[in-house]
């Protein structure tokens, strides 16, 4: 595969992401595991458990979210640019993939 | 699909955490054996975590209008097998149980069963009969993230039916419930996970990593 055949799946999967905002599509885009619980809640049911602790607010939930992400996205940039590193000169970057 | 704290009666959580313990115990010794005696996987592996870490944090909105996320686990389970993701499944859960209130301890169980372990398994055998079918290497590795994906969410679909059965139609009743709320969100985020792990395994590969192999090993002397 090559790099711009690689980018183009990227892209693909950042406009199926984008999609639903953009077409005529009902609801408020809150999270399928709020509902799922809300469903739950309408059955009668109290949960027995509550989390030790919470997020006092969603921006400190935004900011966890974010820094979770970053610890992934920084960790996977630091293992493909060493090993990007690590090639030996002169050969492709891309084509015979 | 993180069945939220307190959301599962004691029995069934009590169940579903016994179940998950031997996956996660047998994934983390053969973790902490791999990391001993193969110091070149340690990048690899990271890159496996990485990549469930960052697919998870992302909520993307999807067509039934309510959002969810991808859950990257079958990079790893193709690249590395099921049982080492259980380990890192648990890993990514427990930390947004603990700091995001996303999911819980109580819960935890059933979670790992879902996304750490039917996922993964789900991920590999899909790909085994891909390749055994002689299906292009891209299109097995798509089609083994997509389904991996959708039955982690089927799987939490089953798992509330099971506690919560509806009143008329019982437990089959509840999981189409469970099943519009979960699995039907997850269709077009199962195909952005599928293309995702094809761009991840073809930009290792690009790197002189045979990311496939069953144990993902670096080539190149």
């Amino acid at each position: 595969m090559s790099r711009r055949g690689n980018a183009a799946l990227a892209l693909a999967a950042a406009a199926i992401a984008a999609a639903p905002l953009a077409l005529p599509v009902g609801g408020d885009f809150g999270g399928s595991d709020d509902k799922a619980a809300a469903a739950i809640a309408a059955t009668g049911y109290r949960p027995w458990f509550t989390p030790l602790w919470k997020p006092p607010s969603t921006e400190v939930e935004s900011l966890l979210f974010a820094l979770q992400a970053a610890l992934g996205a920084g960790t996977l940039g630091y293992v493909l640019g060493r090993t990007h590193g690590g090639r030996p000169p002169g050969k492709a970057d891309d084509g015979e993939h | 699909m993180h069945i939220m704290e307190g959301f599962l009666p004691i029995g069934h959580a009590a169940a579903w955490t016994a179940i998950a313990a031997p996956f996660v115990v047998t994934g983390a010794r053969r973790l902490a054996r791999q990391l001993r005696d193969r110091p070149q996987d340690r990048l690899p592996l990271a890159a496996a975590g990485a990549f469930v870490f960052v697919l998870s944090a992302l909520k993307l909105p999807s067509v039934t209008g309510s959002c969810s996320h991808p859950t990257g686990t079958g990079f790893g389970a193709l690249a590395f097998g099921p049982p080492t993701m259980a380990a890192l499944g648990t890993v990514v859960l427990l930390f947004q149980a603990l700091l995001l209130a996303h999911g819980g301890l109580t819960t935890l169980g059933a979670n790992v069963v879902s996304m750490a372990v039917a996922g993964p398994w789900t991920s590999w055998a899909v790909y085994r009969l891909a390749t055994g079918l002689r299906a292009p290497q891209g299109l097995s590795v798509f089609l083994a993230a997509c389904l991996g994906d959708l039955a982690t969410y089927t799987v939490t679909s089953l798992q509330l039916a099971l506690a919560f059965p509806a009143a008329s139609g019982g437990v089959a009743a509840a999981f189409l419930k469970f099943a519009g709320i979960f699995a039907l969100t997850q269709v077009p985020l199962a195909i952005a996970e599928g293309l995702l792990t094809v761009v991840m395994v073809n930009a290792l590969e690009a790197r002189g990593m045979a990311a496939l192999s069953g144990k993902l090993t670096e080539v190149r002397p």
